[in-house]
């Protein structure tokens, strides 16, 4: 736990200047408000009812996410590996590989169904 | 195969990392100046990174930065920050308050943390105390730096949610997903790095280069490290998440007064910590660079490696602005293949590569089995760079034909496309044009006029 706790007192170091800075910022401005102000910035037009559509954006932003789920799971299995190389030797280097090429199919399949496609 | 540890004694050896032995026993008041130290490093480093941003990018486009307030202009950016916090803090209506005020704090304050294991020097004397220059180590640093760097995500996407604008939400995904892609590149270069140092503890990996940098031997994950860095903190070219002509400010356009400059902040506190991170990892962290330690063997103590580790941080700072300077912005569609087409692909077969090999020269096979393998890596990626040169080259011609095919109709037909020709008899303008306008009311007017 010691090891630990200078990340915390640095982070409430940060996290108090964040604070302080944040409600200086709130206080010291002028507050002359009118109604153009207080609406979203479009560029001058009537701003949109509901810009998010109701929460709806494009599909291509979950595809991206799901990916990075698990990439991201392949390389939480990647560190320990590579960190303990040396003593898994010859058995770990294939066990990984055969795991790298079961996460490459789903990969291949996604790229191949154009789940990486930006138009 | 004889060497191979069993799981259980692989655990019990990272609980105890050797080498931990110097953290953790500092006196309070040692760890309070470490922390505070840390946090003015990181401030002036920010007011010193956007002068000489700003600096650096007008001599190269041939005009002065900023050089009006204090010597040679130092003190703009403190004046900027002043300015900022004096600014009207508009809270537009109809945001989601809480999120709309959480956001730049939960961007920020992550922002911090990262640096407090970056390694800046070895044990020193400070204050009658012996203690290394870095505030802490854990078993999984790494980690810890992969991990802030993801909650700062969070500032960026609920920002742009919680400001209900098109514009913001729409820089707030694109920020998110380019950040979440290049986060995958940045993770798998560091593979390497773990598998040639063996610990994840940062001070360890900074060890593990004393014979030569990291980044000479991996430089293919030192080349991808570099690209990512700049993703992940979206600079220029890949800074598509506040792109002025096409979504305005990105996340961050409804924030004004001290909650921007908490973004803008967390923008810069980002850039300096992978930019320590890509020091600690590739460029040997403290240690002075090989030619000096051959005719001056104290280069390596006392006070002196703090001066190596800054004159390297420097350099890849100046390699953020140099970047910004040289190359234009690329298209949010290159942007995500570059990530997911190139990046992670060229990681995976690079380590698979660099794992076999390393196990081969461990087993001790002969010379021709690793040149054997050499080769067939080498093969491998040669025939996939022809390959993916045929399908772009096929691609191009595919779409110099279609072109061609298009300004070959519309040279038949100038109504082909519906533009640029606004003709009044083109078959799609008569819908639009309302039935009653059609017949012109001239003949009652004419009427009116002639009694």
């Amino acid at each position: 736990m010691e090891l630990y706790a200078p990340v915390l007192v640095l982070g409430a170091i940060g996290a108090a200047f964040v604070v302080v800075s944040m409600v200086v910022g709130s206080i010291a401005g002028p507050k002359r408000y009118n109604r153009a102000k207080l609406q979203a910035y479009e560029c001058g037009i009537e701003p949109t009812p509901q810009p998010a559509g109701g929460g709806r954006f494009t599909i291509k932003y979950y595809l991206t996410a799901m990916l990075f789920i698990v990439f991201d799971i392949e390389i939480i299995f990647l560190y320990p590996w590579a960190v303990h190389f040396d003593e898994l030797g010859l058995f770990g280097l294939i066990a990984m590989v055969l795991f790298l090429v079961n996460v490459s199919i789903a990969y291949a399949y996604e790229w191949r169904r154009g789940g990486l496609e930006w138009e | 195969m004889s060497n191979a540890a069993d799981p259980v004694n692989a655990g019990l050896l990272l609980a105890d990392e050797p080498g931990l032995s110097a953290f953790g026993t500092d006196p309070w008041w040692i760890t309070l100046i470490k922390a505070l130290g840390i946090f003015v490093f990181l401030m002036v480093c920010v007011l010193m990174m956007i002068m000489a941003d700003r600096k650096v990018m007008g001599r190269m486009q041939q005009r002065h930065g900023p050089n009006r307030l204090g010597p040679w202009g130092l003190l703009q950016s403190l004046a900027d920050g002043v300015k900022l916090s004096l600014k009207e803090d508009v809270i537009p209506r109809g945001v989601d308050r809480f999120v709309y005020i959480a956001a730049p704090m939960i961007a920020a304050v992550p922002a911090f943390l990262a640096f407090s294991v970056i390694p800046v020097g070895p044990e020193v004397n400070l204050f009658g105390v012996m203690t290394p220059l870095q505030l802490t180590d854990l078993p999984i640093a790494a980690l810890l730096v992969l991990a802030t760097a993801s909650i700062g995500v969070y500032g960026i996407v609920l920002g742009g949610w919680a400001s209900q604008s098109p514009y913001a939400l729409l820089g707030g995904l694109r920020a998110s997903a380019q950040v979440i892609s290049y986060e995958i590149a940045m993770g798998l270069s560091f593979v390497a790095v773990f598998m040639y140092s063996g610990t994840l503890t940062t001070s360890g990996i900074v060890d593990a280069q004393r014979p030569i940098w990291f980044a000479i031997i991996l430089f293919p994950s030192f080349l991808i490290y570099l690209v990512t860095m700049i993703g992940e903190t979206n600079r220029l070219p890949f800074d598509l998440a506040e792109g002025e002509g096409e979504i305005v400010g990105g996340f961050m356009t409804e924030y004004g007064s001290m909650k921007f400059t908490m973004f803008f902040l967390a923008e810069y506190v980002n850039m300096v910590t992978v930019s320590a991170v890509s020091v600690t990892f590739f460029l040997g962290g403290y240690l002075a660079p090989p030619p000096i330690t051959t005719f001056w063997a104290g280069a390596n103590e006392g006070w002196w490696p703090a001066l190596w580790w800054l004159l390297k941080f420097m350099g890849v700072m100046f390699l953020f602005i140099w970047v910004r300077g040289s190359v234009p912005r690329i298209r949010y569609d290159q942007l995500m293949a570059l990530g997911w087409k190139v990046l992670i692909p060229v990681q995976l077969v690079w380590i698979t590569a660099l794992a076999a090999i390393r196990i081969l020269t461990n087993e001790g096979a002969p010379a021709v089995v690793i040149g054997g393998v050499v080769a067939v890596f080498v093969a491998v990626v040669i025939a996939s760079l022809y390959a993916w040169g045929r399908s772009v080259k096929r691609r191009r011609a595919a779409e110099a034909a279609e072109r061609a095919e298009e300004r070959k109709r519309m040279r038949d037909d100038p109504m082909y496309g519906g533009f640029p020709v606004p003709p009044m008899t083109a078959p799609h303008y008569g819908t639009s044009v309302p039935a009653e306008d059609l017949t012109p009311p001239a003949s009652t007017d004419k009427e009116v006029t002639g009694a």
